[in-house]
């Protein structure tokens, strides 16, 4: 197996507390030795990599994407897509079931994980919550998750019905699985392609009030409630609107297991980036209103937000060079979600390095109860990444390693440059050598951790 | 909330709206708000220019110049108007609409523009059941693309026909228009102006040349919000204190077919909103009564004050072709004379 020491860079890992200048040697895909400047003793053959003024940090963890395979992998596969994933400086990937078919069976879930896929990061498949993603019979969750899934979603087709979603949350929470949902009220959003006011006025399009996100939540957060015993977990996905964030605020106060995420569009951008119609500024959740992007901001600085997670939604160049409301959802999101948080959370507003790393890390990794992922302390997998936090740079779609280049961040300036990414030992990434691929082994299942 | 929270918030300075690169081309009328008020007042006098030319002269002026006329909806008015229109500058003009079997199945507006371009149209004239279509075909063609309607969102053309018709009744012989030419005139727009292009388009045109809005219609047809489209907005849900205030009526149609499970009382809509001819003589008894059509005789009007002496439905069609000899001249000659803006 083997050995890789990365030296002279600072180390940064928020869940271990550590800041400061320290030398790391990665073994057997597990981090084997944390050492103070100089002190490793490097054993025959390691590989070395110098991060002399660069920081190194957890590989980063995405709880939310969406890599289209199987049966879409004319927008994505998971190869190019977890190949964006590893030059984004991501890890770790979880991924949504509306594939085709839907993810709602052992074989697809363990499908997804097989060494064939030639995956550059650790996939981790979110299965879906009912049959087909109908909202109506539950899955054998014992049975996924013991085929490696993390959760469970109907994400895009949210569980409208109570006495389902009721079902949904005591059966996972049963077997341990989160349920994640992507919450909106269909009934409410017919036909609209975007936020509804002003601008979809403006426009002429049907928009999507924010009630209909944050009424599910409420909903929601009332079904945990009745199940307060049974020690049920709701991730909210996607968070976007103020009343949702507001909501999810006062159901932790309550002591109840909420958690939620908020993508980077949804901390930076407002409706009125749909401009002219430009469909790469078109998901779901819409861009909503300025009011509603300040409270992400605010809900990440003070704490609310639990994770950063793209919802990266790749799609084929011709399907969204369409009339905006014939346009799929989605954007692009794993080669700019670090560049983006760094440029804006840290930088613009202040928020400290280890804090921003941390929700594209560590707080994601725990919420999901991925063992390993997203420290460096000893004895967790090997999974680093290493980045000039200096370093301005502009992204170019054209450049993606995604097969999709559906992203209305094309031409931002990105501060933060990914130097090398290191998902269980292996280099999966190394800007100097970009077109180079490297894939990594089948899941390290029943290695238990040290 | 605690204080800060409020001095975060006051801090923040989120990434700025880049700058819409809408119109590629200097010939594109896609909306209103394209023009400028000063090419709002050439395009007038060009239409009055072209007007009174001599046929035979003005035939010559696009002569052999080929344009597209895509068409995804069925609209005889707007489409004969603008036919008409380039016919008499002396245009080449090819009718493509989806009633007929030039437009493939499943083909998508981006190839249906491409291939109008390489069959050697020149400019496209489109209308389209999508909001924004226009923009899209614009933006993958670079033609100049004239906006004759798209979905719920702007009719361009209507709203300078429905400008030069409201000058010509309440600032007769005002060449040219500024900032202030319409100030102190009150236009209402009446019905379902949710569903309106052309409720769109007058909106954002008619205050900036210094005409106030108002928005007349239930809550179904009007959202609250539609008074923040632009400046010079203002709702009025009392129709006949919104006639009372008018130079100028215009009145639209229900758009029936895009209600969407919107249910609608029909004879509670008459009761609030029909303009009948005794509302127009107790409360408006010389301002003008316009309609874009179709008219449905009977819902929104009635045949009397159709056909009556305020009424300038007709006029509105007349300079319906006016104006689209302007617009459609300036889609051909704007790219000749801008060079590449
Ligand atoms: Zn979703």
């Amino acid at each position: 197996m083997t050995v890789l020491a990365i030296r002279g860079g600072h180390l940064i890992d928020p869940s271990a507390g550590v800041d400061a200048p320290r030398d790391i040697l990665l073994k057997d895909g597990r981090v084997a030795e944390i050492a103070s400047p100089g002190k490793l003793k490097l054993p025959e053959g390691a590989e070395v990599l110098d991060a002399t003024g660069l920081m190194v940090a957890p590989g980063l963890v995405d709880i939310h994407v969406h890599l289209r395979e199987p049966g879409q992998g004319y927008k994505e596969t998971i190869a190019t897509g977890t190949a964006a994933a590893a030059a984004g400086g991501f890890t770790s990937v979880a991924a949504m079931p509306n594939t085709t078919p839907v993810n709602d069976t052992p074989e697809i879930t363990r499908w997804m994980q097989s060494p064939e896929r030639h995956a550059s990061a650790r996939v981790f498949p979110i299965a879906a919550a009912t049959r087909a993603s109908k909202g109506e019979v539950l899955n054998d969750y014992a049975a996924l998750k013991s085929a490696g899934a993390v959760a469970v979603t109907d994400d895009g087709h949210p569980i409208l019905k109570d006495s389902v979603m009721r079902e949904v949350l005591a059966a996972a929470a049963r077997v341990g699985l989160s349920v994640i949902q992507h919450a909106e009220d269909t009934r409410m959003t017919q036909g609209a392609s975007m936020n509804l006011g002003p601008v979809s006025f403006r426009l002429g399009l049907r928009g999507m009030p924010p009630e209909a996100e944050s009424n599910l939540v409420e909903r929601d957060i009332r079904l945990i409630t009745e199940l307060r015993e049974s020690r049920a977990h709701l991730h909210v996905a996607h968070t976007s609107t103020a009343a949702a964030l507001a909501a999810v605020r006062q159901a932790r106060r309550s002591g109840l297991r909420v958690t939620c995420e908020v993508a980077p569009h949804h901390f930076l951008l407002t409706e009125e980036h749909v401009g002219l119609y430009n469909t790469n500024a078109k998901m779901n959740p819409p861009l909503r209103s300025a009011a509603d992007r300040d409270a992400m901001i605010e809900g990440i600085l003070d704490g609310v937000v639990d994770a950063i997670a793209t919802d990266h939604a790749p799609h084929a160049t011709h399907e969204k060079e369409v009339e905006f409301e014939h346009a799929p959802n989605g954007i692009t999101g794993l080669e700019t979600a670090l560049g983006l948080s760094l440029r804006w959370l840290h930088r613009e507003w202040k928020m400290p390095l280890g804090r921003v790393l941390s929700l594209l890390s560590a707080q994601p990794a725990a919420l999901l109860n991925l063992k390993g992922r997203g420290t460096l302390a000893v004895g967790s997998f090997a999974d680093v990444v290493v980045f000039d936090p200096k370093a301005e740079w502009t992204y170019r779609a054209t450049e993606s390693k995604s097969k999709a280049k559906n992203t209305p961040f094309d031409g931002w300036t990105m501060l933060g440059k990914v130097r090398w990414t290191v998902s269980e030992g292996r280099v999966v990434y190394n800007a100097a050598q970009s077109e180079e691929r490297v894939w990594i082994d089948a899941p390290p299942v029943g290695r238990e951790l040290i | 909330m605690n204080p800060a929270a409020t001095s975060v918030r006051r801090q923040l300075n989120p990434p700025p709206v880049p700058a819409s690169p809408f119109p590629y081309n200097p010939g594109s009328l896609l909306s209103v708000m394209d023009l400028s008020v000063e090419s709002v007042s050439r395009l007038l006098a060009r239409t009055t220019a072209l007007e009174n030319e001599d046929p035979l002269v003005r035939d010559r002026i696009l002569a052999k110049r080929r344009i597209a006329l895509l068409f995804y909806e069925s609209s005889t008015r707007t489409r004969t108007s603008f036919e008409l229109a380039a016919k008499s500058l002396g245009a080449d003009t090819t009718l493509v609409s989806s009633l007929s079997s030039s437009i493939e199945k499943g083909e998508s507006l981006k190839d249906t523009g491409l291939t109008l371009r390489a069959l050697g149209a020149e400019a496209i004239i489109l209308r389209h059941s999508s909001s924004g279509a226009a923009w899209l075909l614009e933006a993958e063609t670079r033609l100049p693309v004239i906006n004759a309607g798209d979905g719920m969102h702007e009719h361009p053309t209507q709203a300078l026909l429905d400008l030069r018709t409201i000058l010509a009744h309440l600032r007769p012989g005002t060449a040219p228009v500024n900032a202030e030419t319409l100030a102190g005139v009150t236009v209402s727009i009446v019905g379902d102006i949710l569903h309106s292009r052309v409720a769109r388009s007058n909106m954002l045109l008619l205050p900036r040349l210094g005409a106030r809005v108002l928005l007349c219609g239930p809550k179904e047809l009007l959202p609250e919000l539609a008074a923040q489209a632009g400046p010079g907005i203002a709702i009025e849900r009392d129709f006949e204190a919104a006639v009372r205030q008018s130079q100028a009526i215009m009145m639209l149609r229900i758009q029936a077919e895009r209600l969407a499970g919107l249910q609608l009382d029909l004879e509670e809509y008459k009761t609030s909103y029909q303009l009948t001819g005794q509302r127009l003589a107790a409360l408006a008894p010389t301002a003008i009564v316009m309609h874009p059509g179709p008219i449905i005789r009977g819902l929104e009007i009635t045949a009397g004050v159709a056909d009556g002496v305020q009424s300038t439905i007709l006029e509105q069609i007349t300079n319906g072709v006016a104006i689209r000899m302007a617009v459609v001249e300036r889609a051909l000659l704007a790219a000749r004379q801008g060079g590449r803006a």
